[in-house]
């Protein structure tokens, strides 16, 4: 079992930093605990032993500068494999990218090396991140370690049950539509999607470059905020990347949430949510409520319609995300006949190296970019974004956060939405609407002691108001 | 415009996609993309004339000075190529001509 240290973030790197622990025997307590999980989670695509011995030799021999020790100094943390890692292998858990090896680190992972962090691996993910359930992957399903016959939810299983099984106590995910919340909210921990522009995405392998977004998975709010301190921030890198300044975020997780104004759009909580879920965020508003926030209704009229704007949209952006994929540069190529040209070069080994839900995903957006149904799908999806960005603009002059469930149901069964892709796409209606709008959204584990499942709670936050997302999920902790 | 879309509709889309379809994921896509397109059919009935199409959420512009920068070394970017020949610096296909 996981001693409740090594859980936390923030305690490996106060102890490392005091020189109480030595980050070599942090990260063997985490090697030994992977080997002891991951036969039966498989939350792993690569455990990567001798880069992390090399990495945690050198805090330990370099020691850090008195005073102010690096945030994660000695923290054995898993990443994402759609973040590419130099000299690793990066799959994004596909075919088509069997055996590559990035010759650059994304910004995210040399930002947690420069905080002392110790990457211990690439966790396993729905191919490209398309996927709510960690099943599209051609490295095979990653099981919940709540109930090993569950999911842990995607795409970001990986990350999630790495985090949930105790192997590692922090895990970087990427939400283009709830990747990290919902996984989060499948596993009981926290999962935090910043806003769109917080986190530099250079170095993660896009799928809809207008929604993904880097952010934490932790056991604990200070964690998660501990995470995002290191990773947030403008990068040259990444253009769509914001000079927004990084507020301290650890200075305000502690600030409570008395006046706060909660959101709670009763039209779109009631229909389809499963009544455990219902119980697990009454009580959530209930716990906010006697710490001092006020609850208030509010309607966000179009938020029913941000399931089909959303696969619209991240649809067609993928369509022309993965036309990189070719079999030229980097990655699979089919074996061809002497007589095949180019063109037969391009169309098997995409067919060969791509799994079917991201066929499926380049299919449709490709067809709704196509001369004669642009308008019709494309155009008509981004004008109705428009509108759900203004439900929540005028949603934030009554409150400051909207709380919704994070999914309708707990953790489905492995197998239970594989063969109906709608039901699969529906398990995200309380997530997509958050990277639609840009704006900050976090999972936080609710009460759900009444049954076998972890329940979360989501919150969503004004752009670039992550603090207040963090305050109040610590409320939920006390 | 109808949703009903077609085996024919779907070899064409695969086709434009670069994907070499077998006849049985030509089967299944025409029945799965058929029923998406009848999912997401409901927004098509929303009153959005005037409203401005959102492509980014946050609009900002980007500048930076123009100065040279190092990049990728030719040999590092070939080295995941399934085909290439390094020394002359060239990723290898098949004969286009």
């Amino acid at each position: 079992m996981t001693s409740p240290d090594a859980r936390s973030a923030r305690t490996i790197a106060r102890e490392v930093a005091a020189g109480r622990q030595r980050a070599t025997d942090v990260l063997e307590a985490t090697l030994a605990r992977i080997q002891a999980e991951e036969p039966r989670l498989s939350a792993f695509n690569t455990v990567m032993h001798e880069h992390a011995r090399e990495r945690a030799r050198a805090i330990d021999v370099m020691g850090h500068t008195p005073g102010s020790p690096p945030l994660l100094l000695g923290v054995p943390i898993a990443v994402k494999d759609n973040l590419c890692t130099a000299g690793v292998p990066t799959t994004a858990s596909s075919r088509i990218l069997r055996g590559y090896v990035p010759a650059y680190s994304a910004t995210v992972v040399t930002h947690l090396q420069a905080a002392g962090a110790v990457i211990v691996g690439k966790t396993n993910l729905d191919e490209f991140a398309m996927g709510s359930s960690t099943e599209n992957s051609a490295a095979g399903p990653t099981r919940n370690p709540w109930d090993l016959t569950r999911t842990p939810g995607g795409s970001s299983g990986g990350s999630a049950a790495a985090v949930a099984s105790g192997m590692t106590p922090v895990a970087l995910g990427s939400d283009t539509g709830g990747s990290i919340r919902q996984p989060a909210a499948f596993c009981g921990l926290v999962g935090l999607k910043p806003t769109y522009g917080r986190v530099s995405r250079y170095g993660l392998l896009a799928f809809a470059s207008s929604l993904d977004q880097i952010g934490p998975l932790a056991n604990t709010v200070e964690d998660a905020a501990l995470v995002l301190q290191a990773i947030a921030g403008a990068d040259a890198c990444d253009a769509t990347s914001s000079p927004e300044p990084v507020p301290d975020y650890l200075s305000a997780i502690d600030r409570g949430v008395s006046g706060l104004r909660i959101g709670v759009p009763r039209d779109i909580v009631g229909e389809g949510v499963e009544e455990s879920v219902q119980r697990a965020f009454a009580g959530a508003l209930d716990r906010w409520r006697d710490a001092g926030a006020r609850i208030v209704e509010i309607t966000l009229p179009h938020a029913r319609y941000a399931i089909p704007v959303y696969y619209l949209i991240a649809t067609a952006e993928a369509s022309s995300n993965l036309a990189r994929y070719d079999g030229v540069r980097y990655g699979y190529r089919a074996r061809l006949e002497k007589t095949d040209g180019l063109r037969e070069m391009y169309d098997r080994s995409r067919d060969e190296g791509f799994g079917a839900e991201v066929k499926r995903r380049i299919m449709l957006g490709t067809y709704v970019l196509s001369a004669g149904y642009y308008d019709a799908y494309y155009l008509k999806a981004q004008q109705v974004r428009t509108l759900l960005r203004q439900d929540y603009d005028h949603a934030f002059r009554l409150c400051d956060v909207v709380a919704v469930p994070t999914t309708p149901t707990p953790a489905f069964r492995l197998g239970e939405k594989t063969s109906d892709p709608i039901q699969m796409y529906l398990s995200d209606v309380f997530t997509v609407s958050a990277n639609l709008t840009g704006l900050p959204a976090i999972s936080l584990p609710a009460d759900s002691s009444a049954g076998p499942l972890p329940i979360g709670v989501q919150l969503t936050g004004r752009l670039f108001d992550e603090s207040t997302l963090l305050a109040a999920g610590r409320v939920l902790e006390a | 415009m109808s949703t009903t879309l077609t085996r024919a509709d779907v070899a064409r889309i695969a086709e434009l996609a670069r994907l070499e379809l077998t006849p049985d994921e030509l089967d299944l896509f025409t029945r799965q993309l058929g029923d998406i397109l009848g999912y997401v059919e409901q927004i098509r009935g929303l009153d959005t004339s005037g409203v401005a199409a959102t492509s980014h959420v946050v609009n900002q512009p980007v500048e930076r000075a123009d100065a040279p920068v190092s990049s990728l070394p030719r040999r590092d970017a070939l080295a995941n190529a399934p085909d290439a020949a390094p020394e002359a610096g060239l990723f290898k296909v098949p004969r286009v001509l």
